[in-house]
């Protein structure tokens, strides 16, 4: 009995809401419009976050990394600069990190430069990474073939190096990169390894703050890495070179270290163990010339950023429905009016209120369930469309589908009660005779 | 034409509806307005009766109330003996889906439903399955004289056409009672005489049938005149035959 009567009040419903179909398409539209910018909204959304989160991660979450910035002018020599300026990250901060830092697991020491390396014909801008053979453990690096550098490799200050796969694409088309001599600076290195890339995040701010003086850099670590032993690098490129960003043309700068990078053992001994190294820095570093990040940190501030994002973007998306559903129940409204004879003559021939709110609220659910309908369709093809072509990541999850679903459900019911019980309510003598 | 198995209380010759002191006021600003005074009827199973009187003398008023359209002010009113007034708005739907059928004056078909979906109306609510009401809404089409018409819209039909229609409908559920206001008054006179001749046929096979007119001819066809004036039953007139 109750299938039977569901099948033909849809029918019902479907055949009023075709005979103005202008119109319902129209109000569907609003539902439409307001369901697809919910999913597409929070798939966006989604797909940011977890790409930051990603990228965060990459850094390393038990990391606490020390940049060396270049620190701003002072103004004390009246106007003139040093000819040469000092600053930066020392070894002595390094020994006093392992020595006076409880927890500590590990710590790298890093100088990051950005040079010209030839192999045979080809010539490319790289990241020269003077680093320990212990880098791997504190980043996403991992030899694909041959070896890391080791602590011979360290302590012989030898010319070996291991290159990243972006090396490989941009150098070595054909050739196998391992025993080959690759140029950087007048001087050879022999490959002994090759890794992955490093994740892109770790080095672009530090970088762009320093290596002012090289080529224009490529974006982020798609110029492709090459790991030299940290004492070699110290050996062969010294310590002091131009000064880039700056008027003077000699003015000069040293740097002994681009990058302290401190691993503790434990990922709740993370903000501890920064205050401790804040402490340590302030002590010994007069000027601003670092800058402290803690990947945990990000993270936070990464997930406390999406909660606000996605209440934001909740609020828009809900006042969105609202006026979907406004929109429908005006509509309705006009709907019950314009039928006020209908709604007579079916009372009087034996429809009681029921019947008649349930006509009217079967119209209205039916336009929003198909508007939720179109809308996921819609809502689930602007994500694919701007990740196709936007190079943008976005991410649907089910609950987004649900939840817009649902709320447009709700607001069909909600926004479609109240017209159809005035329908019902209205006077069967009345309404018969309105024309 | 219809075989209907009488329920109890609607016997042939037994009152089917008595009315007793029956009021029915407006109130318009405070003030009263008395449309229906102390009206006492009863009319048998089977009985053809007009209903007649100047206009605004409550003609209308009295029909909306026989059919439970309406509640009265005051006094009692029992339908196949069962009091009307202490029924809900679902029960007073169900007696008017079942037992009542109504004609009006301008047919009040729905415009977008074409002559067999208008005739279905009644029997839907009812819960007739689909076929069934389907098959019932033909035949009724067909016995009208609109066979030929059935896809047909509202507009697409004549006046009298529509009433055959609107008479159609309010036989889809074999009601024991069939109200018709002025059935003839929208009408040109051989519109009207086939509408006559219908609701003949339909007092011969048994109907109950009461009908508010203008019309001499229908009064000349009823077995009983019922005069109102000013609310009040006037005069009542027996025809014999
Ligand atoms: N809803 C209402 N509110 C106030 N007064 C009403 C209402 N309905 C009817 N009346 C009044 O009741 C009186 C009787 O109306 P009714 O429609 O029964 O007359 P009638 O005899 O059918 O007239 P006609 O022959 O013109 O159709 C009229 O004076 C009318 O103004
Ligand atoms: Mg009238």
């Amino acid at each position: 009995m109750f299938n039977f009567r569901l099948k033909r009040i849809i029918k019902l419903g479907i055949k009023s809401l075709w005979m103005h179909r202008l119109r319902s398409t129209l109000t569907a539209l609003g539902i439409i419009f307001g369901v697809s910018s919910v999913i597409a909204m929070l798939a966006i959304g989604e797909g940011a976050s977890r790409e930051a989160q990603e990228k965060i991660a990459q850094m390393g979450s038990r990391n606490i990394i020390v940049k060396t910035v270049s620190p701003p002018e002072d103004d004390t020599q009246g106007g003139q600069t040093q000819m040469l300026k000092e600053y930066g990250l020392t070894y002595a901060d390094a020994d006093r990190f392992q020595n006076g830092i409880p927890n500590v697991q590990v710590i790298v020491p890093n100088r990051r430069l950005l040079r010209e390396a030839y192999y045979r014909n080809r010539k490319a801008s790289i990241e020269v990474v003077g680093t320990v053979p212990w880098y791997p453990e504190i980043s996403q690096v991992r030899v694909q073939r041959g070896r890391f550098l080791t602590a011979t490799d360290l302590h012989y200050k030898q010319g070996v190096c291991v290159v990243d796969e972006g090396v490989v694409r941009k150098m070595f088309a054909f050739d196998d990169p391992l025993g080959q001599d690759i140029k950087i600076g007048g001087d050879y290195y022999r490959i002994v390894g090759v890794s992955t890339e490093q994740a892109a995040a770790s080095t672009s701010k530090g970088m762009n703050a320093r290596d002012a003086s090289g080529a224009t850099k490529a974006a982020g670590a798609n110029a492709g890495a090459i790991y030299i032993p940290l004492n070699t690098v110290k050996d062969r490129f010294g310590e002091t070179r131009l000064q880039g960003d700056s008027s003077n043309a000699f003015a000069m700068e040293k740097v002994e270290l681009e990058e302290i990078i401190v691993q503790v053992r434990n990922i709740d001994q993370v903000m501890g163990t920064r205050q401790t190294v804040q402490t340590l820095m302030t002590r010994f570093h007069k000027k601003n010339d670092y800058q402290i990040i803690v990947p945990l940190e990000l993270m936070q501030q990464a997930r406390d950023f999406q909660r606000i994002f996605t209440i934001v973007l909740g609020s828009i998306a809900a006042i969105s429905l609202l006026v979907g559903g406004i929109g429908i129940m005006n509509i309705m409204m006009a709907t019950v009016s314009e039928r006020t004879q209908e709604i007579g003559i079916r009372r009087a021939l034996g429809a009681k209120k029921r019947d008649i709110v349930v006509q009217f609220l079967s119209e209205t659910l039916l336009l929003t369930l198909s508007g939720g309908v179109l809308g996921i369709f819609l809502g689930c093809l602007i994500p694919f469309l701007v990740s196709t072509y936007g190079e943008m990541r976005t991410v649907i999850t089910t609950e987004s589908l649900v939840l817009a679903f649902g709320i447009s459900t709700a607001v069909g019911i909600i926004f479609g009660l109240y017209p159809a019980m005035r329908a019902a309510n209205m006077d069967p003598i009345e309404s018969l005779r309105h024309e | 034409m219809i075989q209907s198995q009488e329920p109890q209380g609607f016997e042939k010759d037994t009152a089917i509806l008595a009315m007793h002191g029956l009021c029915k006021s407006y109130y318009l600003g405070g003030e009263e307005l008395r449309v229906l005074r102390d009206i006492n009827l009863t009319i048998t199973s089977g009985e053809y009766v007009a209903i007649m009187g100047p206009s605004g003398s409550g003609k209308s008023t009295l029909l909306n109330l026989i059919g439970c359209l309406d509640r009265p002010t005051q006094g009692d009113y029992l339908l196949g003996g069962q009091s009307v007034l202490t029924l809900d708005d679902d029960q007073l739907s169900m007696i008017r889906g079942e037992r009542i059928g109504f004609v009006f004056q301008s047919f009040k078909l729905i415009a977008q439903l074409n002559v067999v979906e208008n005739i279905e109306i009644p029997m839907y609510y009812q819960g007739v399955s689909e076929d069934a009401s389907a098959r019932r809404a033909r035949e009724l089409a067909t016995l009208v004289g609109l066979g030929d018409r059935m896809r047909h819209r509202p507009y697409e039909l004549s006046g009298g056409q529509q009433q055959r229609v609107s008479i159609a409908r309010a036989l889809a559920n074999d009601p024991l009672i069939i109200l018709a206001d002025e059935p003839t008054g929208n009408l040109d006179s051989t519109s009207g005489a086939d509408i006559l001749a219908i609701l003949d046929r339909l007092h011969g096979e048994g109907k109950t049938l009461i009908v508010v007119t203008h019309d001499e001819q229908i009064a000349t066809n009823a077995e009983r005149i019922i005069h109102l004036f000013d609310g009040r039953i006037a005069k009542e007139e027996f025809n014999r035959k």
